[in-house]
């Protein structure tokens, strides 16, 4: 099974040279620490700035550079501001190559729930619904079960969706699915982790052909 | 106009244009006013007013804490976030002063959660792409947007659908608010900003976006120190400007890394 660090590092290899990366709140942000040596990657937060820099040495954090967290970041040499229209009109107008997020469940038609869960306080769906929307290459970063043990990834989502058809890949902390005709395809396994573990934690209808290689980092 | 077959009047349109230029010494239009109590004059129970930021981040704090002294109620607000308990729009929440709040991500806001459980305030999630082009629609004159976020989601409910190219398409209206509150980092007296960082976000989709728009300042200058070049939002979005007085510029996740 691997760690949320592990998820990250396995996403970080489907990075390619020359993307625009945006990435979301948890396990995505750990993407930026495993980026191939050599690649050329801008990262993109939708608050406004494209190439995000890792957080400021300690008494150099400045109010006016924040990310999508709110956190604060700094600004790599060659990054450019911009206000939330533009932001959003980036990752509309599918200029963002990536877009990498998590969720609470997801379904093989597609559909993403990330924001609410019913009868618990509503925070907000942020930009959550823009992104999911519009980016043509989408990979949702979850672990494979609640913890209560059940599965996330469904024949259909039972929370208030996010966006409908619009996922094509997960990385979990026990494999790698890829949507296709409304199936999830098996493509990778985390090391260690049988077929059948990975059958009986999922819920959604599972396409298992051939060898399934373990995942490698 | 070819001068050839209006030879009068280029004569005289010629002579008209250099006595305004010997006349006019080239005067901007001045937006500023005192203070923010000048500024927010007129601003009255009931209104929709649009809030710049991000977080914490390019706040108009002076408009804000004006806000909060005036105790204006029934306040419709639009703005991405609600602030925090005891800093921005949060302290509008403390005085049951906003009505309504549109916002995409309210975050852990105690007396928030309490007014909107207890229905005393409406909340309107909206995405927040979908919120800046709402903005942006206002500031431009369109009337609404056909955007994809949404689609299928509870966001979308009640709201007109298309189809384009097989793709599906929810039909969002530009705003229609009373005052936009804006804080820039420099501005001029002719009204022009320029911002900073990742302090730009809101504020300048939502610049012009309102029947009068309100920017404060932490640094006003007179007209023609700033570069043309370098201007974000031309004064023409702008109404009233003024320097504001006491950033406190708060940070919401103070988060770094260790030297070594």
């Amino acid at each position: 099974m691997l760690s949320k660090e592990q998820i990250a590092q396995r996403i970080a290899k489907e990075l390619q040279n020359g993307y625009y990366v945006n990435l979301g709140i948890g396990i995505p942000t750990l993407i930026a620490n495993y980026v191939p040596e050599g690649l050329e990657v801008e990262f993109q937060s939708e608050n406004g700035i494209l190439g995000m820099g890792p957080f400021p040495y300690e008494g150099e954090e400045d109010a006016d550079l924040i990310n999508a967290g709110k956190q604060t970041i700094t600004a790599l040499p060659g990054a450019a501001f911009f206000d939330s229209a533009m932001s959003f009109g980036m990752i509309r107008g599918q200029h963002v190559d990536l877009t990498v997020l998590g969720a609470m469940e997801v379904d093989q038609n597609g559909d993403i729930a990330s924001w609410k869960i019913p009868g618990k306080l509503v925070k907000g769906m942020g930009g959550a619904m823009d992104l999911v929307s519009s980016a043509e290459n989408i990979i949702v970063a979850m672990m494979h079960t609640n913890k209560h043990g059940d599965s996330k990834i469904l024949k259909k989502c039972t929370l208030p969706l996010t966006g409908v058809n619009c996922i094509t890949k997960v990385v979990t902390n026990l494999c790698v699915l890829n949507l296709e005709n409304g199936k999830f395809r098996l493509l990778e396994r985390a090391p260690g982790v049988s077929i059948d573990e990975i059958i009986s934690a999922t819920e959604a209808e599972l396409i298992v052909e051939g060898d399934i290689p373990e995942m490698e980092f | 106009m070819h001068p050839i077959y209006f030879p009068k009047y280029t004569a005289f349109a010629k002579l008209f244009c250099n006595f305004i230029g010997y006349q006019n010494k080239n005067q901007m239009i001045n937006k500023t006013v005192d203070n923010v109590q000048v500024a927010l004059n007129d601003l009255k129970d009931g209104m929709t007013c649009m809030v710049g930021g991000f977080g914490l981040c390019g706040i108009p704090e002076n408009i804000i804490n004006e806000m909060v002294r005036k105790n204006v109620q029934g306040i419709t607000c639009i703005s991405n976030n609600a602030g925090v308990d005891d800093f921005g729009l949060g302290l509008l929440l403390k005085q049951k002063q906003i009505k309504t709040m549109i916002a995409s991500y309210v975050g852990e806001n105690a007396e928030f959660e309490r007014q909107m459980l207890s229905g005393e305030m409406e909340v309107i999630l909206t995405p927040q792409g979908t919120l800046a082009e709402k903005c942006r629609a206002a500031q431009h004159g369109i009337p609404g947007v056909y955007l994809k976020a949404g689609y299928g989601t509870e966001a979308a409910e009640g709201k007109e659908t298309r189809e384009f190219d097989g793709k599906h398409y929810v039909l969002e209206m530009a705003y229609k608010a009373d005052f936009s509150f804006v804080k820039a980092w420099k501005g001029d007296t002719a009204g022009n900003l320029i911002f900073k960082g990742t302090a730009r976000n809101f504020n300048a989709p939502m610049a012009g976006a309102a029947k009068i728009t309100v920017a404060e300042v932490e640094e006003l200058v007179p007209a023609g120190e700033l570069d043309p070049n370098q201007i974000h939002i031309p004064g023409i979005f702008v109404q009233r400007i003024f320097q504001g007085e006491r950033y406190e510029k708060r940070i919401e996740q103070k988060t770094v890394r260790q030297k070594n």
